[in-house]
C-alpha cells in the first residue's frame, strides 16, 4: 500500500497511525488478531513440551523454559507479593509475561514484524479486563467492600485535613488512570517503538528511489538507524513485558497488604 | 495523492481507541493461554520446584545425618579410648598392687621360715646341750664315786647308787650354780 503511494507520486509522505490498521486478511481478521492466536500457540506449545521433559538436572530447552518461569515466579510474583502469598498468583504473572513479551517480540521477527500491542485493544483487555477486576476482587475478599475502598483510598497516617484533597486524587488515580497507564505504557511503547522503525525504513527507501543524486547515500544512513533502533527496540520489547507483569503483580500486592 | 491521503486520513481512527474485537480476542486468548498453562504446564514446573528443593534439603539433611553419625562414633571412640586408657591404668596399680602383696607374703613367709629354722635350731641345740649335760652329769657321778672308791679303797659304786649320794651331789652343785 505504501510502496505503491511512493510509485504514484514524489513526495514523501511520513508514516503516522494509519499505517498501523492493516487491511483485513480474510472475513474481517486481521493480522495483529492473527498474531495474538499465534503467540498463543506458541506459549502454549513451548511450556507444555517443557514441562513434559522437565528434570531435576535441566537439559538446554528445559532450561530456557524454567528460567522464564523461574523468571516470571521469583523476581516478578515473590518479589513483589511477598513469599508468604505469591503462589496463587504464579500462573497468572508467567502467562502475562510471556504473552506480552512474545507479542512484543513479534515486532522483531522477519515476516511478521508488527508489535501486536501497538494495538491498544490487546493490552486494555489485560489491564482493564484481567487485572484490573482482579485488583477488586482480590482487595474485596481480603477485607470485604469498605476495607478495600478504604484501604486504597486512605493512606495511612495523613492528616484528616489532608484526607480531603488525598482521596479524590487517590480514587482518580486508583480506579482510573491505573488500568489505563498500565495498558498505555506497553501500548505506546510498542507504537512509538514501531513508529519508528517504519520511519527509519521507509525514509531510506524513499531517500534511495526518490532523492536526487547525491542524497541517494543518506539512505544507508537511515537503514543504518532503523538497524540501531532494532536493538533498542528489542530492549524495550522485554522491559515492557517485564514492567507490564511486573505492575500486574504490584496491583495485587496493594490489593493484599493492608498498609501499601 | 492529496485526495487519497485525505481520505486516508480520514478513515484512520485514534490508535487510542480501542477495538472492541480485539479486546475481545485479547482477553479470550490470554485467558486461553491461562487455562492451557495453568493446567497442563505450570503444575508440573511446581512440582519440580519441589522436587529439587526435597533433594537438596535431603541432601543437606543427609549430609547432617552422616556428620551427626560421625560425631557420635568418634566421641564412642574417645570414650572407648578413654575406658580402655583407665582400664590400663587400673591393671597396672592393681599389678603394682599385687607384686607389693606377694612381696610382702613372701617377706613374711621368709621370716616364718628363718624364725621356724632359728626356733628348730635353737631347740636342738638345747636338746643337745641337755644330753650332753646329762651325759657329763653321768660321767662326772661315775668318775667320782670311781675316784672316791680308789680313795677309800672300796667300792662304793652300789652304795652310792642306793643313797643317790652323787645325784645330791650333783642337785646341790646345780642349785648352787642356779643361785648364782
Amino acid at each position: 500500500m505504501r510502496a505503491l503511494w511512493l510509485a504514484e507520486g514524489g513526495e514523501f509522505v511520513p508514516p503516522g497511525a494509519g499505517d498501523f490498521n492493516l487491511p483485513p486478511i480474510f472475513l474481517g481478521i486481521t493480522k495483529p488478531m492473527l498474531l495474538v492466536v499465534l503467540s498463543v500457540v506458541i506459549i502454549a506449545l513451548f511450556f507444555v513440551m517443557a514441562s513434559r521433559r522437565l528434570s531435576v538436572v535441566p537439559s538446554r530447552f528445559t532450561f530456557v523454559a524454567e528460567s522464564v518461569y523461574d523468571f516470571g515466579r521469583n523476581n516478578i510474583a515473590r518479589e513483589l507479593i511477598g513469599s508468604k502469598e505469591f503462589r496463587p498468583y504464579v500462573p497468572l504473572i508467567v502467562t502475562m509475561f510471556s504473552f506480552v513479551l512474545v507479542n512484543n517480540i513479534f515486532g522483531l521477527i522477519p515476516v511478521i514484524q508488527f508489535p501486536t500491542f501497538s494495538h491498544i485493544g490487546f493490552p486494555l483487555a489485560l489491564s482493564l479486563l484481567v487485572v484490573y477486576p482482579l485488583w477488586h476482587y482480590i482487595g474485596i475478599r481480603r477485607h470485604g467492600f469498605a476495607g478495600h475502598i478504604k484501604n486504597q483510598l486512605v493512606p495511612p497516617g495523613v492528616p484528616k485535613p489532608v484526607l480531603v484533597l488525598l482521596v479524590p486524587v487517590e480514587a482518580f488515580v486508583k480506579f482510573f488512570m491505573n488500568p489505563l497507564t498500565h495498558a498505555i505504557r506497553v501500548f505506546a511503547a510498542m507504537f512509538a517503538g514501531h513508529l519508528i522503525l517504519i520511519v527509519f525504513t521507509l525514509a531510506g527507501q524513499y531517500l534511495l528511489l526518490e532523492a536526487s543524486g547525491p542524497l541517494k547515500p543518506v539512505s544507508l544512513v537511515s537503514w543504518a538507524f532503523a538497524i540501531a533502533m532494532t536493538f533498542v527496540e528489542a530492549l524495550i520489547q522485554v522491559l515492557q513485558a517485564y514492567i507490564f507483569a511486573l505492575l500486574a503483580a504490584n496491583y495485587i500486592s496493594a490489593a493484599l497488604s493492608t498498609d501499601h | 495523492m492529496v485526495n487519497t491521503a485525505i481520505v486516508l486520513a480520514a478513515e484512520e481512527p485514534s490508535p487510542i481507541i480501542p477495538h472492541v474485537s480485539e479486546m475481545i480476542l485479547g482477553l479470550v486468548a490470554f485467558l486461553l493461554l491461562l487455562w492451557v498453562l495453568q493446567k497442563f504446564a505450570f503444575p508440573r514446573f511446581e512440582a519440580l520446584y519441589k522436587e529439587r528443593t526435597e533433594k537438596i534439603e535431603g541432601g543437606i539433611k543427609k549430609a547432617e545425618e552422616a556428620q551427626a553419625k560421625a560425631e557420635e562414633a568418634l566421641e564412642t571412640y574417645q570414650a572407648q579410648l578413654a575406658e580402655a586408657r583407665a582400664e590400663s591404668a587400673r591393671i597396672r596399680d592393681d599389678a603394682r598392687l599385687e607384686a607389693e602383696q606377694i612381696k610382702e607374703e613372701l617377706r613374711a613367709q621368709a621370716q616364718d621360715e628363718a624364725a621356724r629354722i632359728v626356733a628348730a635350731g635353737r631347740s636342738q641345740l638345747e636338746a643337745q646341750r641337755a644330753q650332753i649335760v646329762a651325759e657329763l652329769r653321768a660321767d662326772l657321778g661315775r668318775h667320782a664315786v670311781e675316784l672316791a672308791s680308789r680313795v677309800v679303797g672300796e667300792s662304793l659304786e652300789d652304795e652310792a647308787r642306793r643313797r643317790g649320794t652323787v645325784d645330791r651331789f650333783l642337785d646341790d652343785l646345780d642349785s648352787v650354780s642356779a643361785r648364782n
